[in-house]
């Protein structure tokens, strides 16, 4: 345990490290999330109008706790990339040789990566508040909204690092974030479920992630529904992504 | 001919002088970097791939998902679909910008590049010759986004001969934006450099008209900023022949911005080339 306790906490501080000192790292993983609230909190605030919508919190709030989740799952992409570009250098594969507990590499990414949306998630936080969001929610409700992120990040995070380490190169970012970024949209973003008609309210019904963000945007409304739900699904989708990182590091300890 | 009468180039080998080959000529020379330019791009199915299924997935999730939008008073009659069916253009053309931007890039981290200014290959042609892949690629892209509109639904208003005009302006935005991601890999030289701007130029597209008409964008400073940004003219160039019609001042805009976005970056893409082949 102290081994494993000791890799994770070396390729945590590298990840973490790499990240802060390098802005053509940190920029993109804080600008994107930006920029999404921007355009959807501000350009698309007419919909509010739309018959039938209703979120007491307003409009700004209802789109926050999508970008606020998406930045999460995001942090854990991001994460995906540099384990990617970190076998394409061959560090990784020095990694691999001299690491004691292979599978403290996972745990260090992963924890790199909820690190690393910490600082993304204060930020668009902060920028949500400067625009004027509402928060309804009390203090545990909104520990409940970061709790979310956080899983969603680590269900992200082992994803992306699975098929990194099956992958092993740069052009495996496409398949990294694709997927995340489908499942995210195929959500309510930007109006509620019951607003959505034809294949994508059938699809956004059974989407994983609709319980997450109808959770999240509960809280934050403070009138939390669906919370038990979105954990179950978040802690299933995590132990499911956890077997296949784990299968990912398997097939790079098997290449060499 | 080859034996009656030799090629002028030739000419002076029959009189043992030493033979002299002629230089080809502008068109022989941006014909064979863009036949280079071309393969390339074609050979790189990823880069063809994802260009082409990103925009219409985004296009199928939020035609979809923002058709409640039609409900806002004010909206134009015409479903979500229609309305969003031009940012697809935009986003490609982003696409192509940065391919044909990574792609000289890696000529010029290659040394593929220095070799060239080795021969007597102009720096113009080689410049035109290069877009060559990205215009193909955008030829490409904008009649699947066309077709794969028409066929989930969307009606365009202008009629077939507007389609053509669709496709035209399409192709001159991408041509532009290839201007752009050639700029940016002359001036910096590397991928990674050109790579590190598609976030900033994808920004371009959500703070525009992209997802709403600027009349119903509700927060002052986002529709300043959609006004002033000539993403929304080529936007609105594209949809007004999808929802409107023939919308004269929407399409002389729409061909304006884009031909002034073409000159601009060329210009400046040359100025470059100019400089990098001095400095080899």
């Amino acid at each position: 345990m102290r081994r494993f306790a000791y890799v994770a906490r070396g390729v945590a501080w590298r990840s973490v490290h790499n990240t802060l000192v390098n802005p053509a790292i940190l920029l993109p993983s804080l600008i994107f999330p930006l920029f999404f609230l921007a355009a959807f909190a501000g350009g698309l605030s007419k919909v509010a109008e739309v018959p039938n919508f209703s979120y007491k919190p307003g409009y700004t709030a209802f789109q926050f706790a999508f970008v606020f989740l998406q930045s999460a799952a995001f942090g854990g992409v991001f994460t995906g990339f540099a384990i990617a570009r970190d076998f394409d250098s061959g560090f990784a594969r020095r990694l691999l040789l001299t690491a004691p507990r292979r599978s403290g590499i996972i745990a260090g990414y992963a924890a790199g990566a909820l690190v690393r949306w910490l600082l993304t998630g204060s930020v668009i936080t902060v920028a949500a508040l400067l625009a004027g969001m509402n928060v309804v929610g009390n203090g545990d409700e909104l520990i409940g909204i970061v709790g979310l992120g956080a899983l969603m990040n680590l269900a992200a995070a082992l994803w992306a690092c699975g098929v990194a380490m099956f992958l092993r190169t740069e052009q495996a970012g496409a398949l990294i974030q694709m997927p995340v970024f489908v499942i995210l949209f195929l959500a309510p973003v930007y109006v509620p479920l019951n607003l959505l008609s034809g294949w994508i309210h059938a699809v956004a019904r059974i989407n994983p992630a609709t319980a997450a963000l109808e959770a999240a945007r509960g809280l934050l409304a403070g009138s939390p529904v669906k919370v038990a739900l979105a954990f179950g699904l978040l802690l299933a989708g995590s132990s499911l992504a956890a077997v296949w990182a784990r299968r990912g590091l398997a097939s790079a300890e098997r290449a060499g | 001919m080859s034996s009656a009468s030799p090629r002028p180039a030739f000419a002076a080998a029959a009189g043992g002088a030493p033979p002299a080959l002629a230089a080809p000529s502008m068109l022989e020379q941006v014909g064979a970097v863009a036949r280079r330019s071309i393969v390339r791009t074609f050979r790189q199915r990823a880069l063809l791939v994802f260009p082409l299924l990103f925009p219409l997935i985004l296009f199928a999730i939020n035609g979809s998902a923002l058709s409640a939008a039609r409900r806002i008073p004010g909206f134009p009659d015409v479903s979500y679909r229609d309305f969003v069916l031009a940012v697809p253009f935009l986003q490609g053309a982003l696409f192509v910008a940065v391919t044909a931007g990574t792609d000289l890039a890696r000529d010029i981290q290659s040394g593929f590049f220095d070799r060239l200014a080795l021969t007597p290959l102009r720096g113009s042609a080689l410049l035109a010759g290069q877009l060559g892949g990205a215009v193909v690629v955008a030829c490409v892209q904008s009649l699947c986004y066309l077709l794969v509109g028409i066929a989930s639904g969307v009606g365009i208003a202008s009629g077939f001969g507007g389609a053509l005009v669709l496709l035209a302006l399409s192709i001159v935005i991408a041509f532009g934006f290839a201007g752009l991601g050639s700029l940016l890999a002359l001036r910096f030289g590397t991928g990674e450099a050109v790579q590190g701007f598609f976030p900033l130029l994808f920004v371009t597209v959500f703070l525009s008209s992209s997802s709403l008409p600027r009349n119903l964008i509700k927060t002052d400073w986002f529709r300043e900023v959609a006004t002033y940004n000539p993403v929304s003219y080529l936007i609105e160039g594209i949809r007004s022949l999808i929802i409107t019609g023939w919308d004269g001042q929407a399409l002389a805009l729409g061909f304006g911005f884009a031909l002034a976005l073409s000159a601009i970056t060329l210009s400046f893409a040359g100025a470059a080339m100019k400089n990098r082949l001095v400095r080899t």
